[in-house]
């Protein structure tokens, strides 16, 4: 999987979460939670669902490592890479 | 009952400010109770008085009174003396911006200092202070502005560009909109007015029964209700903080509630201040290890969170907290909807101690009904009725309310008001207000049953509104945003059961003819709402129905879409005239 279409993945569940955000507004190495106007619930949501989709396992102890749409995109890589 | 009692060691009674709940029940009366307050001259007195300046005056002026722990882990310290100094700025600086007594100022902030400060320095000035949620959407603000009269509000740059800009010409109350980060046209930047602002102010003495908070909450049909309380609630914030929370002076504090709530300004401004502990505030959202380092490395002694948060640190399981040591617990509470007895045998397992469930409302100001340090717990149970207030499961008929005292009988939970922290009243909205009240009871709105010991266990709602993530939804205002986009023609919004969140908002939605239903309508109708409503109030769910059961009258029947998407008996159906299809 390339990185792009890694990130086109990631943006399409941000896309079912919040509708409403364009990607072109975000700032893609901000607070993920903060651009896309996601709460606690929204994010665990997303996580499960990447989850699912990238057959990975995303532990809780990981979630400090993916707060930014970039940072999110570069722990996937990591971990459909290995 | 299918969980054993967790009992208590002989020696956590005595060691707690409530030694013996009986005994105590017994001796209580709030005139005693606000004895513990300082007051000011004349029977005047001021919350962020009893708050803040009493324990400077007292010689705690060093002592740690806000640790703010930002987003990036940095911390910073402001003690008693720092936020008096502080607080008093911000009081001279609405007061040279012509904000006086009465007036109204709202915040829209997340978890930073400046939040604290505002709310404090607000009650200094004697104006009245109205929290708004940052994850609200601009409706939900819109609205709460316009009930309350906002005169002036405090926000960021980000804050007030995305929420509160585009609605601020509906706002003709609105004089001053207070900036914390920088300048913006038709703001004012507020740390240089800071900087150069006296750090004295002679804290304005109040009347016990002026207005001191206005906090908003969901109504099931119409606009939110603006919930009053009083300078003199601070009696009853500072004696639960004791007596439930087992606050004690130089305890080091956490409560998870953002003051956005009603929790996360009675018990995360005020009750902590009052009782002078050193409170810890996280300015990130949940997270499994960062709250676990916050509980490890700031030694918390006392730890107030809710069952959403509780119910995801369950997820992660319990080895994500058994490589910790929590040496300094000693005390752990929930609130915002009834915390379930898995959650609270788990807590006693991987902490050592349970989670102490506590039940009450924004209309109460103050914990109502609570387990206690001294008090075995029974899980699932919100405990007994705090000293001074008296509890009771009260049946409305024609005849009136008639309280019903065998064991287990289910009824409606209601308080005999009269405690210093109870509403004065919904803004601008007297019959809404008099409705809570039947035959000297103040009916809380929600099912309940007593058990024999005297221990009452929440049953359920007794209106249509939503409990999700411990925050209160109203149904109406969800539909209201939905029927504003144009391929809308009728919406129920309801609450399903959620694992984690306990509930959340789930839309049913019959189309406009000409719509066809699809994925990228349902999309579209979900960023509608989240732009208007925020992720907080938002759906999470929307499905599509060619009708709605509606009555004769044509109001949609949320309860027979609840009792359906729950497989429930659909009960009295007899003013069902247009069904679900």
């Amino acid at each position: 999987m390339t990185r792009q279409e890694i990130e086109t993945a990631i943006s399409k569940e941000l896309n079912r979460i919040a509708p409403e955000i364009d990607m072109d507004d975000i700032d893609r190495g901000e607070d993920l939670r903060e651009e896309f106007d996601i709460d606690s619930m929204d994010f665990l949501k997303l996580v499960t669902a990447l989850g699912k989709i990238f057959r990975v396992e995303i532990p809780e102890a990981d979630y400090g490592q993916i707060g930014s749409f970039n940072a999110l995109a570069d722990y996937m890589a990591g971990k459909v890479a290995t | 009952m299918a969980y054993d009692q967790i009992r208590k060691s002989p020696g956590t009674g005595p060691a707690s400010n409530m030694a013996d709940y009986d005994l105590t029940r017994a001796t209580f009366s709030w005139a005693e109770a606000h004895k513990s307050i300082d007051g000011l001259p004349n029977g005047k007195l001021n919350i962020a008085y009893e708050a803040i300046d009493r324990h400077v005056a007292a010689g705690h002026g060093s002592q740690i009174a806000l640790r703010w722990v930002a987003k990036s882990g940095v911390r910073t310290d402001f003690t008693y003396q720092d936020l008096q100094d502080r607080t008093n700025r911000f009081a001279n600086v609405l007061r040279a911006r012509g904000i006086n007594r009465g007036d109204k100022v709202y915040s829209l902030l997340g978890r930073v200092p400046e939040l604290y400060i505002a709310a404090l320095g607000t009650l200094k000035a004697g104006a009245v202070f109205c929290p708004l949620f940052s994850a609200f959407g601009p409706e939900p603000i819109q609205s709460r502005m316009e009930i309350g009269g906002a005169n002036a509000v405090i926000t960021s740059s980000r804050l007030y560009k995305r929420k509160l800009k585009g609605i601020r010409d509906s706002l003709p109350e609105l004089r001053e909109v207070f900036l914390i980060d920088a300048d913006q046209e038709g703001t004012t930047h507020l740390a240089p007015l800071m900087d150069a602002a006296s750090a004295s102010f002679d804290t304005e003495p109040m009347d016990p029964e002026d207005t001191a908070l206005l906090h908003f909450t969901s109504g099931t049909t119409g606009k939110p209700k603006g919930v009053v309380h009083v300078h003199e609630a601070v009696v009853a914030h500072h004696t639960t903080g004791r007596f439930a929370l087992d606050l004690r002076p130089g305890d080091i504090y956490w409560c998870t509630a953002d003051p956005g709530w009603v929790t996360g300004t009675s018990y995360g401004i005020i009750a902590p201040l009052t009782n002078r502990v050193t409170m810890i505030v996280d300015e990130a959202e949940f997270d499994v290890n960062r709250w676990y380092d916050m509980l490890e490395r700031e030694a918390v002694n006392v730890w107030y969170t809710a069952p959403t948060a509780i119910r995801m640190l369950m997820k992660a399981g319990k080895e994500a907290a058994q490589s910790r040591e929590f040496r300094a617990l000693r005390f752990m509470a929930s609130v915002g909807e009834p915390l379930n007895p898995e959650a609270v045998v788990w807590g006693n397992e991987t902490f050592g101690m349970p989670f102490h469930d506590n039940w009450w409302q924004t209309e109460t100001g103050g914990i109502m009904i609570a387990n206690y340090a001294c008090m075995d717990v029974k899980p699932g149970s919100m405990g007994k009725p705090m000293p001074g207030i008296d509890a009771g499961i009260v049946e409305v008929t024609e005849d009136g309310a008639k309280e019903l005292t065998e064991p287990l009988a289910m009824g409606e939970l209601a308080l005999r008001p009269g405690w210093p922290s109870m509403m004065r009243g919904y803004l601008h909205e007297q019959a809404r207000y008099d409705k809570c009240f039947v035959d000297g009871w103040y009916m809380s709105g929600d099912l309940a049953m007593r058990d024999s010991d005297g221990y009452f266990w929440f049953v359920g709602r007794g209106n249509d509104l939503i409990k999700s993530a411990g925050h209160l939804i109203g149904p109406f205002e969800v539909e209201s945003a939905l029927m504003e986009h144009a391929a809308v023609a009728e919406v129920g919004v309801i609450g399903v059961p959620d694992e984690t969140a306990g509930e959340i908002v789930k839309a049913y939605v019959a189309l406009k003819p000409g719509n066809a239903p699809s994925d990228d309508l349902m999309l579209e109708l979900m960023g509608h709402a989240r732009k208007r409503l925020g992720p907080a109030v938002a759906p999470k769910e929307i499905v599509f129905r060619e009708n709605l059961p509606k009555t004769r009258s044509g109001k949609i029947m949320r309860r027979l879409l609840k009792a359906r998407e729950l497989g429930l008996p659909e009960g009295d159906i007899s003013t069902l005239e247009s069904d679900e299809k």
